[in-house]
């Protein structure tokens, strides 16, 4: 079959300045690892400058982070990343839990070649790491859900833009995650984040921007505080700066775990930042130069105008049994009548969570331009979205997924499971999460049982770092290591969404083969205990650990 | 070590007037050339001996120390030289723009300690206007280091047009 012409959906493209700036930067970094390799640059003076362009020297090779700004990818961008796969790697990428795509075996002297290849679709590695302000994320519905104020990627661009090589803020204490939403719903773990923006509402029915901060993960979990109700339109960029500013002078810097933002905002308490902030804030309104001006603000949301759809009625098919259950979870209501919002699943029983081959990659860009005007989105819990489709075209769409092994109906149950790469491929991990998500996988393959448990989201971490965000599972699971054996911890009660709440520890760690049979006791449980049409994270929150406990360590050989 | 200043959009090797004078060292007697510089410790403690002496004063502050604490001294100053202790410590990039705009500080800002040639851009951008550099450091690597990026997008201390400002220009 020959490729559909590629579609250019709406979103951010770059212009001379845009496509200037990357490509200097392109130019810099192919400098600095020059400079790294005639010896100029030790590796301790290198490293800092490669995370920030993403780069990561991990367990077998470097491991190169790119960038998907806010999640949202068109099919030429997504062919690029297959050209790349097959062309630098093994054939296949990982999509991460900040929509970002990595590549885990990327040689050092290719990497220019490929920063320069990605700059051709206006893509980059620009802060996809290091102790700077990250990749910002975004609702993965953003644009097309019902439920939204407005779509919150054109204040995600300017914040993109804004924090693009900002010259007080490149050499932060750690690393600074900043999420938008425009719902009430929260499907990009808002108050998970270091800083985090929701496009609200006042009573007047201005809208303007609520902001959180402190929040976060790793070995001090912490779920954001309101640092502001409502900032005006004009003043986030103003608002966000001095949340930062607070933030770089007056963080800790003897002692790496204490660094977050969430540290200093725990430690001097939340009112004291929100004074500390807003004595930043209205001198940098004063000054004025930091205004967002509403011509800038229309110029960029033009690029993001929803596209032309048909003056369609609802109508939604019906089909096969398969069919119905993939609609069931993996079909969301869409904001325009007859159209639909599709999951991708990343997560077919026995797969990586998150990885996908460059063959898979090619034949969703062709879906992409078939069926969801060229456009794709990346989730934070490491699927795909298509976000703009036909209702008509949904059993066609299941279809061709099906061939791809990307149909699997479970997204937002509990083989929808966000693991990290673990130490199968990562420098930092104590224990392996790719094994233990196959392993739940398997154990629940059946389908009808998981619609049965329904909503149950699982969260892998291979260390204290969190990149598997466990504390935020409805079922946590965290890797330990004990004397060189792997144990993992359970968590239970934990949220990411608009509930968000940190899981608890129910005490001593599982062995690697006890692990799944023990989360397999607890959805027990919460089967015999569910009331009505109780989740499984409602009735934990209603019962308490006790009963989950005792069943989990019932037959296990506690560690 | 050498110094470096900016001289309009490039860097000029100059020489350094200032005597830094360590804490336990008594101050020199008689008027030095040029100046004299000292630690916040060493400022608080012989506050009114120092600017009695009618001779060019500067300040050096830690990477810890908010260039609050000099009060409304900062107007005395001189110069304010900035230390990074490690170049991952970005404390002073803050210290520098807050030096530029609430305080109103208009004399030499020294970037000393361990920064990086891939820092000195982002130093020159928010207000710094003088490097000490190791002996081998070059006036070109200088000024490549200022021009490698052409455009940039935040507005900050060096009253740049941001990208934002030359797009509306178009």
């Amino acid at each position: 079959m020959l490729n559909p012409v590629p579609i250019q959906p709406n979103m951010y493209r770059y212009d001379e300045f845009d496509a200037q700036f990357v490509s200097e930067r392109v130019n810099q970094f192919a400098g600095q690892v020059a400079r790294r390799l005639s010896g100029e640059l030790t590796e301790d003076q290198f490293k800092p400058l490669r995370l920030m362009n993403g780069l990561y020297l991990q367990l077998h090779a470097y491991m190169l982070r790119i960038a998907v700004p806010y999640g949202t990818l068109s099919s030429k961008q997504m062919r690029k990343l297959a050209h790349i796969a097959r062309t630098y790697d093994k054939g296949f990428g990982h999509f991460t839990t900040r929509t970002n795509m990595q590549f885990h075996w990327i040689k050092l002297v290719d990497v220019p070649k490929i920063l320069r290849e990605l700059a051709d679709v206006e893509m980059h590695c620009i802060q996809t790491s290091g102790n700077c302000v990250r990749n910002v994320t975004a609702d993965q519905f953003a644009g097309a859900t019902p439920e939204e104020i407005e779509d919150p990627r054109p204040l995600c661009e300017i914040i993109r833009q804004w924090s693009s090589l900002h010259p007080e803020f490149v050499f932060l204490a750690r690393k600074f995650k900043i999420a938008v939403g425009a719902t009430e719903h929260d499907r990009a773990a808002l108050q998970w984040h270091d800083m985090a923006v929701q496009v609200v509402k006042n009573v007047e029915g201005r809208i303007g921007y609520l902001v959180m901060a402190g929040g976060g993960m790793g070995r001090t979990p912490y779920v954001a505080h309101v640092m502001k109700e409502f900032v005006e339109r004009e003043d986030i960029l103003a608002y966000l700066e001095a949340v930062l500013r607070v933030y770089n002078q007056d963080s800790r810097r003897d002692n790496i775990h204490k660094q977050r933002i969430k540290i200093l905002i725990n430690t001097i308490g939340p009112e004291e930042m929100r004074r500390r902030v807003e004595r930043e804030f209205q001198e940098l309104k004063a000054m004025g130069t930091l205004e967002l001006p509403k011509a800038e603000l229309a110029r960029i949301t033009a690029y993001f105008a929803p596209p032309a759809f048909e003056a369609l009625e609802d109508a939604m098919p019906s089909g096969s049994a398969a069919f119905e259950n993939w609609k069931k979870t993996n079909v969301h209501a869409h904001k325009a009548p007859g159209y639909a919002i599709a999951t991708i699943s990343l997560k077919a029983v026995g797969q990586v969570p998150g990885d996908i081959s460059a063959d898979q990659m090619d034949a969703v860009a062709n879906l992409m331009d078939e069926f969801s005007v060229g456009e794709v989105r990346v989730t934070h819990e490491q699927n795909l979205v298509l976000p703009h489709v036909r209702q008509k075209d949904l059993p066609a769409i299941f279809a061709r997924l099906e061939a791809l092994d990307l149909a699997t109906p479970n997204s937002g149950l509990i083989t929808d499971i966000i693991a990290c790469p673990g130490l199968d491929y990562c420098d930092l991990a104590n224990a392996r999460s790719i094994p233990i998500a196959q392993n739940i996988a398997k154990k629940f393959a059946d389908l009808d049982r998981q619609h049965h448990i329904g909503e149950l989201k699982i969260k892998i971490s291979g260390c204290i770092n969190a990149c598997g965000h466990h504390h935020a599972g409805h079922i946590g699971i965290l890797g330990v290591d004990k004397k060189g054996v792997e144990f993992y911890q359970l968590l239970l009660g934990g949220s990411g969404a608009e509930d968000a709440s940190i899981g608890t520890i129910m005490g001593p760690g599982f062995g690697e083969h006890e692990i799944a049979d023990a989360v397999e006791r607890v959805v027990n449980v919460y089967l015999a205990e569910r009331q009505g049409s109780e989740r499984f994270l409602d009735t934990y929150r209603r019962i308490g650990m006790e009963k989950f406990k005792a069943a989990a360590y019932q037959d296990a050989v506690a560690a | 070590m050498k110094l470096i200043r900016l001289n309009g959009e490039v860097g000029a090797f100059v020489e350094d007037h200032f005597a830094f004078v360590t804490d336990d060292a008594p101050l020199p007697e008689h008027p030095v050339p040029g100046g004299i510089m000292v630690s916040l410790t060493r400022f608080q403690k012989d506050r009114a001996a120092l600017l009695a002496r009618n001779t060019p004063i500067g300040v050096k502050l830690l990477a810890h120390e908010n260039p609050e604490l000099l009060g409304d001294d900062v107007s005395r100053l001189a110069l304010i030289a900035l230390d990074f202790p490690k170049f991952r410590d970005g404390r002073a990039f803050s210290w520098a723009r807050l030096l530029r705009t609430r305080l109103g500080f208009r004399g030499e800002i020294r970037a000393v300690g361990d920064f990086l040639y891939d820092q000195i851009n982002y130093q020159k951008r928010v207000g710094f206007d003088a490097w000490e550099v190791p002996a081998h450091f070059t006036i070109e690597q200088f000024n490549r280091a200022l021009t490698e990026m052409t455009n940039v997008y935040q507005p900050s201390t060096d009253g740049r047009k941001t990208i934002r400002e030359l797009r509306a220009e178009r």
